[in-house]
This record gives structure tokens, sequence and C-alpha cells, in this order.
């Protein structure tokens, strides 16, 4: 068998020489992080699995792939949750989101950044490669002001920077299209390719939303989107201890049996544990007049 | 082979990919469907002009996040997001296509495209695109968002792709 830390540091190494952007190279240095022994074989293993695609991923999804990805996990994902139809809750929502996404590391997705209210009870948030975010009205009812919900939106718009949703889809897919397209230059594929691409194209869409809906990103992803949404928070001039605040607030109305957040995301607490290290626990100041106003406008209906 | 040989020769092929990267940053191209020059690096400069999928730019400087480019006759900041070094091909048929696997070029319309969506929704009568499609149009202008944040009182660093 091979060493686990020679894997790791080919992977290491597959990723920085095929990749520009700064998150592969925290994902890289995380690798590093690991090859001196601070976490386990199994956990290596799977980072090691989730690095290899990620070289793989970078290469071969262009951002117009990861339009029509996104497109359909999110028609998907609509087709279980009815979407909530409040034409002023979803402009709030585009508002902050959009202005978000342009303070983020990428502001600029094909198709750009989109956030639709789901009519659920649950509390529940998904975010599609590409930029089509689904927010449930249970996650909304956990942000208590905009600088709580605006933490909500910077931890998806996170996950689509950081491409953690590409990253669901297993490398066989990719190898798959690779050999289908591998053969044929041209744009039109024949009937038989076309089937054959599209057999890919929905085993890759159900391994995102299987990852979405059912098994949940690995909690250092979870960690990397926090992280990254508090730099972003920030660069807004949202004040970030919104995320902590927004979580304890999860944390009281979570069901430990929930098919939601309960079962896809690390428990709140440990998630605010994380954040202390880089927050301290200052609570934020009160925000103003006008922003108190439009939040509770905007949410009157919820 | 030991971890202690593959060290140096991961370091040395990860730098030979940055000068590689360098060498090529030249000439650019537009990776999403749509994208704006604007006079100063950031979201609220005034549009100079508007640059679609697969267009090619030159570029003359890098500011942070931003890249300073010239399109026909147009010069002016992009954010880098927007752009690839890849060659992105339009149209097939051409003869910069048959050297397509070197990794060098990205053929627009090939792999999932919007044939592959046909195809998925043939399959899957009961997906329904309406809301995705009504979600794609909600655009808030780069001035309203402008006077939202004012209103509350955000004051954006300078380091994002906002400022």
């Amino acid at each position: 068998m091979k060493s686990p830390i020679l894997l790791l540091l080919a992977a290491a190494c597959v990723i920085v020489s095929g990749c520009k952007t700064l998150e592969v190279i925290t994902e890289a240095s995380t690798a590093a992080a690991v090859a001196t022994g601070a976490i386990s074989t199994e956990q290596a293993e799977s980072i090691n699995r989730s690095a290899g695609a990620v070289g793989k991923v970078f290469e071969s999804i262009t951002p117009e792939q990861e339009y029509y990805i996104g497109r359909t996990v999110a028609a998907t994902l609509l087709s279980r949750n009815k979407p909530l139809d409040d034409s002023s809750l979803t402009e709030y929502l585009n508002t902050i989101g959009q202005y978000l996404a342009l303070c983020s590391d990428r502001p600029e997705t094909f198709g750009g950044y989109h956030f639709l209210v789901m009519d659920s009870d649950e509390i529940n948030a998904f975010a599609a490669p590409g930029g089509l975010i689904l927010v449930s009205r249970g996650m909304l009812q956990c942000c208590r002001d905009e600088n709580a919900l605006a933490a909500v939106l910077a931890h998806e718009v996170a996950h689509v920077g950081l491409n953690h949703g590409l990253q669901a889809i297993s490398k066989s897919r990719l190898t798959a299209a690779a050999t289908i397209l591998g053969s044929e230059a041209a744009k039109n594929l024949g009937g038989k390719d076309l089937a054959e691409l599209t057999k890919t194209f929905e085993d890759s869409i159900t391994d995102i939303t299987g990852k979405l809906v059912n098994s949940g990103y690995a909690r250092h992803l979870e960690f990397q989107a926090d992280k990254t949404a508090v730099a972003t928070l920030v660069r807004a001039g949202y004040n970030p201890q919104g995320l902590t605040e927004m979580l304890a607030e999860m944390g009281k109305r979570l069901k430990p049996d929930g098919l939601d957040f309960a079962k896809t995301h690390p428990p709140p607490k440990d998630r605010i544990a994380e954040l202390n290290k880089q927050l301290g626990s200052t609570p934020a100041p009160a925000l103003p007049p006008a922003v108190r106003a439009r939040f509770l406008k905007a949410t009157r209906d919820l | 082979m030991s971890a202690k040989t593959l060290l140096p020769i991961s370091t040395l092929l990860c730098l030979s990919a940055a000068v590689a990267l360098a060498a090529a940053a030249k000439t650019m191209s537009v990776q999403v469907r749509k994208a704006e020059i604007r006079d100063t690096p950031n979201f609220l400069g005034k549009v100079v002009a508007s640059l679609n999928y697969g267009d090619k730019v030159a570029v003359a400087e890098q500011n942070g996040p931003w890249t300073k480019v010239s399109s026909a006759g147009n010069s002016g900041w992009v954010h880098n997001s927007a752009l690839t070094t890849k060659t992105i091909v339009l149209q097939s048929g051409s003869a910069a296509e048959t050297t397509a696997s070197s990794g060098e070029l990205a053929l627009a319309g090939k792999g999932f495209n919007a044939d592959v969506e046909s195809q998925f929704k043939a399959n899957h009568k009961d997906v329904d695109f309406k809301w995705v499609d009504r979600m794609e149009k909600i655009v808030i202008p780069p001035r309203r968002i402008q006077a939202f944040a004012e209103e509350g009182g955000l004051v954006s660093g300078d380091k994002g792709g906002a400022r």
C-alpha cells in the first residue's frame, strides 16, 4: 500500500500546479497540514480523494458547464421544495446576496448569483454550482436581523466560490464524460453520444443533490465556508458576529432528528466554537434604524 | 520514491506551472456569459464596454483581483473571475480546434450544454425549470446595490471585488 503521506503530497502538487486560485492553495495547505499527522488516515484518505477530484474538476468543468449543472441542481431541488412567491422578500434577498457576491472572491460566474426562498419550515439552504442559492423560510426565521441574514447568504456564496458543489461530483463521471467527448471535437453530439453524456450529467446532478440534501459536506468544508463568509461579510461592512448569532438561534430551533441542517451540517455549537477562534466573542453593535426597518418590512410575512 | 525526493519535484512542478501561467497571461478570454469593462477597478466604475463569452482581451496590468484590459479600442478593468488564460473557441470547425486536447483551449458549448439540458428535461418531466428561469432574471443594478449599502451604513473594505 502506498503511504498516505506520499499520496497527499502528490495530490497537493496536482492541485497547486493545476490551478491558480487562492482557495485551492488553501486546500493544498490543508493537505500539507494533514501530512504532518494531525488527523487520522481515514480523514487523510478522504481529503486526498477530494483533493484529487478538485484537480480534475478544475481542469475539465468550465464555468459554462458549471452553469448548466447548477441550473439542473436548482430545478431538481425546487421540484422537491416549493418556492415562496413573495416578490418583495425575493428582491430584498437578492439585493443583499448580490452585494455579498460582489464582495466575494468570485463575483463573476457564468450566469451570476440569484437567490430564492423555499416555502418550508425546515432549516435548510442550498448553493447550486454557479450561484443559484435557495434558502428555506425556516432558515430565515433563525435570522434576527440583516447581519444574520447576510451571514446565511455569505456562507452559501462561499460554497459556490469554493466549488464545493462541483467537488461532490464523483471522479468517475468526469472520466466518463471525457471518454464520450474525447473523440468528438464538434459541438453537436450524435444521438447515442448525447444520451450517454446526459446519463453522466444525471449522475453528476445526483452526486451533488445527494451531498446537499442527504450526506452534507465534510466538516472542514463547512468550516472553510464559514471562514470565507466572515471575510466577505467584513468586506461588505456587515458585522460577522451575525453568523454566530444566527447559529446560536439555529441551535435552539434545530430538531435532533430533523432531515435538514440537523443532518447535513456540523452542530451549530461546533461551528460557533470554530468561529470564536477567528472572531472572539464580542457581540455585534446595534444596526442603524433604517436597516432594522427594511429587514422587518421584508420579512414580515414569514 | 520516498516522500523526501517527491517534495522537491512537487515544488519544481508548481514553479514551472507558475512560470507558464505568467507567460500565457498576455491575452485572456471572457469565461462568463457577459462581463463589463469598467473605468475603475471596482463594480461601481462606469461601464466602458460590454464583453461576451469567448471575447479576447489584451492584458495591460494587474491590480489585486482586477485586470486592466483592452478590447476593440476600449480599455478598462475587468474582474479576474470573469477571465481565463484559456482560449475559448466559439465556432466548431476552426483550425484551432484540432489542438483542443492541449488543454490551452476550451470549446464553448462542449460537454454539459443546452442540448444535454434538453435531453435531461425530456427524461425528467417532473423537474420544472420555470423557477430557475425566473431566478436568473433577478438582477439588481449596481447603483441600487450601492444605494442599499449606503442606506445601511455598510462601509466596504478595499480588498474585495465591490470596490
